[in-house]
């Protein structure tokens, strides 16, 4: 075991990735010399050289069309993007080519691409640099969309992600990047990539969340059980494809859900998951599935976002009126 | 087989067909002639095809472009303080070493001209003609900002000053630029459009999408290219197959031109030459200006890529430094002038944070004012949730 912070996490998990295949290759703006705005590729570059670690102009959308025409013929590349608001120029080809590619060619060839974004709000940042635009990426098929919340899961799940066959848009909670936890770098025995976690057992309520929310959720999980109810985490880690079975599991025991996201609420990955749960739990539900996330504005400025983000009191009312129904 | 509309049938059924007598298409024929001032190391441009209005500048105007300049650089200074003590939220990008570039640029526009920059815009806006406490205000993120508070420092907006974006994203203002080129074209009059945008920029998409359509359409637009050498650590030769940025027009049969960033006047001439052809002519034209990043991309940015040598080569480019001098020979700065100045600049600079530290900040209710013109169905304006929203 050793203790990492989120950030290194991800470093230490590159630099395995990197080890064991050769085709392994980093891409993106900074990433090499400077080792990333965050730097969770600081020194990649120095010790496995300029050609797998490569510092691009500044083009999303070609540093991501580059990588697919290098995954076409073998590689493996890792895209890094700056900010959650910079993939923009790059869904272009993450929609219409990075998803489509499999069937084009009848499953001759794979897209094993992996785009990081790091993403979510909690740092005084802007719009652009505060977003969650997972549901752009959920939406489309022939992605595969995950997002860690701590070390642990930072450092298989990169690897993991590398490792599949099919493209992968890996979601990093920029506001956890300097949390530490310990990481067990010895072992492989890894969570399956797309399997849903119990963070913390509960018998009265099920909160749903992912990426940055999740440790405001288990704090809000304390606090309410200070109160006596019960919550049950879960980390879905993976939005696409989903773990219902997770989900489903829980929920038909506690009864109450309640799905916590910083996107907005409105047309937001709560959506699908209440519409899921509605559909599997119906008979079991003693309320309607409820949604904490961001409002339906653009992302505000540093002063304003203490509002804008779910916070433990806005999670604790969601539950509290589970109870009220 | 039905119409599809095109670019022309929509001119002809819009509002109004193009006031402005447009250039006729076709190959356009090289115009030879003297070259810009250059700065030693750079190549020669394309020629300017129209004399430099030749009144010399009295001591008054060049007096006036250093206390802009100071303006500027003292703004900045104070601005990063600021930002350390964290009165300032979000990402805080500085013109320090811009200077020259920053005033020359405003000093070739009209007032109504219209602006389109990047995130690193304080300098424009102050020198676009915005006082420097609403300028400040914003950076702090206050209602009696700018952009009230809603915008900060990277996204200052002034319809009234015609400052139409500072923007965050790389590359984002630059079509948007040819648009508003385009709708002077619509509409008529003389304005032209400036678009401001960093070296590191001329890589992404947008910017050959725009200028294509600029020089096709012969847009009033003068897209400026200011030239620090680096894009965030990126330094503009690993970044750029063609390094002289201003040969890019090249490819766009646009005419354009570099410039030495840090000499206020030669920066003024380049951007009267190209904003003058745009306004009389309705052609484009691409300026680079050379102008060094004195400090890291970001107030938070330590620039640790940069080597020692690098760093003590920005010294001596120094513009501000630099017209100083060049004003103290001329005999046109004495030191007391310069002191004189350089006190009331930072007593306006002063008086601005303590304006700004002393705004109140955005009421959040006011959140839901500025995304829709009218509620929209289903807009989740407020959830039973939110506590903050309940009374
Ligand atoms: C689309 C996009 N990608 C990446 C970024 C992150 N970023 C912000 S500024 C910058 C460098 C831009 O360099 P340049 O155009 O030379 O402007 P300068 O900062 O030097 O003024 C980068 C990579 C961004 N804001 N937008
Ligand atoms: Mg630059």
């Amino acid at each position: 075991m050793t203790t990492l912070t989120l950030g290194k996490a991800l470093n230490e998990g590159l630099r395995k990735a990197m080890d064991d295949d050769p085709k392994v290759l980093i891409m993106g703006e900074d990433v090499g010399k400077l080792g990333g705005v965050f730097r969770i590729t600081d020194g990649l570059q120095k010790d496995f050289g300029e050609e797998r670690v490569i510092d691009t102009p500044l083009a999303e959308s070609g540093i991501v069309g580059t990588a697919i025409g290098l995954a076409l013929r073998g590689y493996r590349p890792v895209v890094e993007i700056q900010f959650d608001g910079f993939v923009f120029p790059a869904v272009d080809q993450i929609i219409t080519q990075l998803a489509k590619m499999r069937m084009r060619s009848l499953g001759k060839v794979e897209l094993p691409v992996v785009v990081r974004i790091p993403c979510g709000g909690g740092i005084g940042a802007v719009e652009h640099h505060s977003e969650s635009p997972e549901v752009y990426f959920t939406h489309t098929a022939g992605l595969r969309v995950v997002a860690c919340s701590n070390p642990a899961d930072a450092y298989s799940m990169i690897q993991q992600s590398i490792a599949s066959p099919d493209p992968v848009v890996f979601f990093e909670p920029k506001r956890r990047y300097w949390d530490k936890a310990d990481v067990d770098t010895e072992t492989a025995d890894w969570t399956p990539l797309h399997a849903a976690r119990v963070v913390r057992p509960g018998d009265d309520v099920t909160v749903l969340s992912y990426g940055p929310a999740v440790k405001t959720c288990l704090e809000a999980a304390v606090a309410a059980g200070e109160e006596g109810r019960s919550v049950e985490v879960i980390d879905l880690r993976s939005l696409n494809p989903l773990d219902i079975e997770t989900v489903t599991a829980s929920v038909h025991r506690t009864g109450r859900c309640v799905v916590v996201h910083e996107a907005a609420v409105f047309s937001g990955y709560g959506a699908e998951l209440a519409a899921r749960i509605t559909e599997r739990c119906f008979y079991r539900l003693e309320a309607p599935v409820l949604r904490v996330g961001g409002f339906s504005t653009p992302y505000p400025p540093s002063r304003i976002e203490d509002h804008y983000l779910p916070d433990l009191d806005r999670i604790l009312d969601a539950v509290d009126r589970t109870f009220g129904w | 087989m039905a119409e599809t509309p095109t670019r022309s049938a929509a001119r002809s059924a819009g509002e109004a067909a193009p006031a402005r007598a447009r250039r006729s298409r076709g190959p356009r024929t090289p115009r030879p002639g003297p070259g810009l001032p250059q700065p030693p190391d750079t190549a020669g441009a394309e020629a300017p095809d129209t004399a430099v209005p030749a009144a010399p500048d009295t001591a008054g105007t060049l007096v006036g472009f250093y206390r802009q300049m100071l303006l500027v650089r003292r703004f900045e200074e104070r601005a990063a303080r600021a930002y350390t003590e964290a009165k300032i939220g979000g990402y805080c990008h500085l013109n320090l070493g811009e200077e020259a570039t920053v005033v020359g640029l405003m000093a070739a526009l009209r007032p109504t001209d219209y602006l389109f920059t990047n995130y690193r815009e304080h300098g424009y806006a102050l020198a676009k003609g915005i006082g420097a406490d609403r300028v400040m205000a914003e950076l702090y993120g206050r209602s009696t900002g700018v952009s009230k508070g809603w915008g900060g420092s990277m996204h200052l907006f002034d319809a009234e000053a015609r400052l139409l974006g500072g923007y965050g994203i790389v590359g984002g203002q630059v079509p948007l630029a040819a648009g508003a080129a385009l709708a002077v074209s619509y509409k008529g009059g003389d304005d032209v459009v400036m678009c401001q945008m960093g070296d590191g920029t001329t890589a992404i998409g947008g910017f050959h999408e725009a200028l294509n359509i600029a020089a096709l359409w012969d847009l009033p637009a003068v897209f400026v290219v200011v030239n620090n050498g680096l894009g965030m650590g990126t330094a503009v030769e690993r970044s750029a197959a063609e390094p002289e940025l201003w040969k890019r027009g090249a490819a766009y049969r646009m005419a354009s031109a570099r410039v030495d960033g840090t000499d206020v006047v030669a920066v003024r001439d380049a951007a009267r030459l190209a904003v003058e052809r745009a306004r009389s002519e309705s052609r484009p034209y691409l300026l680079e200006a050379v102008s060094p990043r004195l400090k890291g991309h970001s107030v938070v940015d330590p620039a640790r890529y940069r080597s020692k040598e690098e760093k003590d080569a920005l010294k001596d480019a120094d513009p501000v430094a630099r017209t100083a001098r060049r004003l103290a020979d001329a005999g046109i700065l004495s030191p007391e002038d310069r002191d004189r100045i350089d006190a009331e600049v930072t007593a306006e600079v002063e008086a601005a944070a303590a304006f700004a530290d002393a705004s109140p900040q955005p009421d959040v209710s006011t959140l839901f004012d500025y995304t829709y013109a009218t509620p929209v169905a289903g807009e989740q304006r407020r959830l039973p949730a939110d506590p903050v929203f309940r009374s």
